[in-house]
């Protein structure tokens, strides 16, 4: 286990930059900096961190970064591994992408890059919306959420791309959440330590675009995973198994009414009795399915 | 020649974004009496603007502080209080 | 020096392996198909030393080639038509990255309707993408252009992508006879990379493409028109340096044949420039003075040397393989622009001809030229006529 005390005291991603208070993305990308030591070089698509990055001539990145469009992180870091492969540079290359970036533009080069088995490590900071354009939905936005594009409530359920990128047959995914950083730090170093493509899905409560106080980011993010609505998970191998807090979660009495998750978040505040029993019967079904495949194939997905 | 790079490249620097402590409302002040370093405040903090001293001991940053007020809600001793900020 | 007979598609190939590419990442279509297949024989029998990243889309093709020159390698693709519409957002990533890739674009006419034969349309809608586009007439030139495109985009006064444009089957699956040069002359002509100074060095932190304020954004945009205009001189140079090791030269920018003392000449780019010269040898037996100006780059359009070719010339035809709807040709209104102030402005006729792989022939182009001739005598206005249109364009008005 990883503690704080061992965590650098080092800052990879230097304060005064421009994320909003209480940004989940600044707080995962100090993490990853942590973890790595600021060892490893970063892609990043159009997301919020094209503008946490700051403004020619300062960035708050201690690390090298290579910006690229909306849809093309995952194949620009296959070619930028390329060179670096060929300078001899083992140097981790993450991509640090939103979930408009991976679930949706991105989808088609994250897969390319999964099927291909490229040596880098994708990290999806997910926070369930275009929010850098001011708060759209996303293929990652929760059923009943509002969005400026979903005034009444997203009708449809939140893609899983951790999953998906599972069915690739990588050799690591792993799910994590920003109000669990050393979890966060502990998944990012196995990531690293392994070659071949590894994916992180950090899920990153956004307090502008989830409407709840900049405050509350890390609570918000401790009751998504405390209801069982994000589920902390690595495949290793085709091997899954629960990780964290939602280890002990699989027994439904030990997860928190999921109420308490929505109440803390302005984008819920609409759902009636009938929305928040679809979310519960989704929540549900996840959990069943997690149960079957650890109790009857010993996680195994294939 | 307008003595630019090539393209735009940028390089590291604290306050890349000006001195955001300027964006606050609301500031959080440590009780150092309390405080039990536990260290979770600098941990959870998403600007790095808890400064975190060789003896585990933290201190705001009020330069860069943006004042979302994170560490005074995951303070386990309720060391940390938000006052408003004044002019 | 060996002499083989290739195709304009292995001819890419070959140049490619010459010049010691690093990093490959491209998703065929037709007709580009071919130069992907040699190159992966290449790597795979060690031929060439390089990563070949077999992408799933022509926008991740070039999105790793970014990737790949960003990080310092030697990079390459190539594409045609769809593939190349679909690559476009990254095309200008590249521009505007200023990194030095190279791209064969086997040019094909862009759908619908569906259409896998040649045509210029895709190459020229990326005109304005900051990529030097550079067209070749002959397999041989399609091989030398291929390693010269390096020497030009490497050149750290210009540090710019480049696309060598072949015409779609009538180049790319041509076979000629061409002469392949040593692999030690290719490397004295073209050193091993080096990454470019502002390369991603994993121990040099910094942050590449950022946003730029108002207050930056032209001057970026600035030093890419600089090292554009640059690209003019780097060009010659790189093709008379290329005639000292080679005894091949292309003229730089714009190639002339029997302009000396022409009083009308066909302007147009790529491979019928051949029929056009045939043409042109027709006139001249029939005491026409004819000749044939072939614009080697479109982007940096050579105004100057253009300029220099016309003066003294009566008038120009100029013969587009491409449609701007409303304008109506691409060449036609660059050619009008760039002689607009000339001291005795030459008359300028244009013709849209060979869109979508039409045949057009030397008799054709004897037509163009005395239709052109005719318009001048007659003084009517340059417009632009429409070559073996089904029924005429008034059949189709």
């Amino acid at each position: 286990m990883v503690t704080i005390k061992e965590l650098t005291r080092e800052e990879y991603w230097l304060p005064g930059n421009s994320s909003c208070p209480g940004c989940p993305a600044a707080l995962g990308l100090r993490m990853l900096g942590k973890a790595l030591e600021g060892k490893f070089v970063l892609v990043v698509p159009a997301s919020c961190t094209t503008v946490i990055q700051g403004i020619y001539p300062a960035t708050p990145s201690r690390v090298p970064l290579l910006n690229i469009a909306f849809a093309a992180s995952a194949s620009a870091a296959s070619g930028l591994r390329a060179a670096l492969r060929i300078r001899g540079l083992k140097v981790p290359v993450v991509v640090w992408a939103g979930d408009g970036g991976t679930a949706d533009i991105g989808l088609q080069a994250l897969s390319g890059a999964a099927e291909r088995n490229e040596d880098i490590l994708y990290i999806c900071y997910d926070n369930e919306a275009y929010q850098n354009t001011g708060i759209q939905r996303s293929g990652a936005t929760p059923y009943g959420a509002w969005t400026t594009t979903t005034p009444l409530g997203k009708r449809e359920h939140k893609k899983d791309v951790p999953m998906i990128v599972a069915a690739h047959g990588v050799p690591y995914v792993a799910t994590a959440s920003i109000a669990y950083p050393l979890d966060f730090v502990e998944k990012v170093r196995k990531a690293a330590s392994k070659s071949g493509f590894r994916y992180i899905h950090l899920h990153a409560p956004c307090p502008v675009g989830w409407r709840f106080p900049p405050s509350k980011t890390v609570e918000v993010g401790r009751l998504a995973v405390e209801t069982g609505m994000w589920i902390l998970y690595e495949i290793e191998d085709g091997v899954l198994r629960l990780t964290g807090r939602s280890r002990v979660l699989l027994d439904p009495s030990k997860r928190k009414p999921i109420e308490e998750y929505l109440r803390a978040q302005g984008r819920f505040s609409h759902l009636d009795e009938r929305d928040v029993e679809e979310l519960k019967r989704y929540v549900e079904a996840r959990w069943r399915e997690l149960k079957k495949l650890l109790e009857e194939r010993g996680g195994c997905l294939r | 020649m307008s003595g630019l790079p090539v393209t735009a490249i940028a390089t590291p620097r604290r306050g890349a974004a000006g001195r955001t402590g300027l964006w606050r409302v609301e500031r959080p002040v440590i009780d150092h009496s309390r405080c039990i370093k536990c260290l979770l405040c600098w941990l959870y903090c998403p600007e790095g603007a808890v400064v975190r001293h060789e003896d585990n001991s933290v201190e705001i940053d009020y330069d860069y502080c943006k004042g979302c007020g994170i560490c005074a809600n995951e303070c386990p001793v309720r060391a940390i209080t938000v006052v408003a900020e004044r002019e | 020096m060996s002499r083989l007979v290739i195709s304009g598609n292995e001819a890419v190939a070959l140049g490619v392996k010459l010049s010691r590419v690093q990093v490959v990442a491209a998703y065929p279509i037709t007709p580009q198909t071919a130069i992907v297949e040699k190159i992966a024989e290449y790597v795979e029998k060690g031929e060439l030393r390089a990563e070949f990243i077999r992408v799933e889309s022509e926008h991740s093709a070039m999105a790793a080639c970014i990737g790949a020159a960003a990080g310092g390698a030697r990079a390459f693709t190539a594409t045609s038509s769809q593939g190349l519409l679909y690559m476009s957002e990254m095309v200008f990533w590249a521009g505007g990255a200023r990194l030095p890739i190279v791209m064969a674009v086997v040019t094909r006419a862009l759908a619908p309707p569906w259409s896998i034969w040649c045509d210029h349309n895709d190459a020229l809608s990326q005109r304005d993408s900051g990529w030097v586009q550079l067209w070749a007439e002959s397999v041989q030139e399609v091989l030398d252009m291929t390693i010269q495109a390096f020497r030009v985009a490497e050149d750290e006064e210009v540090l710019l992508p480049v696309m060598v444009c072949l015409d779609g089957f009538i180049l790319s699956h041509a076979y000629e006879p061409a002469d392949i040069p040593e692999q030690s002359a290719v490397d004295s002509f073209l050193p091993e990379k080096k990454p470019a100074p502002y390369w991603l060095d994993p121990s040099k932190p910094a942050a590449y493409c950022t946003i730029a304020a108002p207050d930056t954004y032209m001057e970026f945009r600035y030093e890419m028109y600089r090292a554009m205009k640059n690209a003019e001189r780097v060009i010659k140079e790189v093709d008379e340096e290329w005639c000292r090791l080679t005894g091949r030269s292309y003229g730089g920018l714009v190639d002339c044949y029997r302009c000396d003392d022409a009083e009308v000449a066909i302007l147009l780019c790529g491979a019928w420039a051949g029929d056009a010269k045939e043409a042109v040898d027709i006139l001249r037996r029939k005491g026409v003075k004819a000749g044939v100006v072939r614009l080697r780059a479109t982007r940096p359009f050579p105004t100057e040397d253009l300029r220099a070719v016309v003066e003294g010339m009566d008038a120009l035809a100029v013969v587009d393989r491409s449609l701007s709807p409303g304008l109506p040709s691409i060449l036609w209104s660059e050619v009008r622009a760039a002689l607009y102030d000339s001291v005795k402005r030459v008359y300028v006729k244009g013709f849209i001809a060979g869109l979508g792989g039409r045949d057009v022939t030397p008799g054709d182009f004897i037509r163009i030229v005395h239709s052109t001739l005719e318009g001048f005598r007659r003084g009517e206005p340059g417009e632009v006529e429409w070559i073996g249109l089904r029924g005429g364009e008034s059949g189709h008005h």
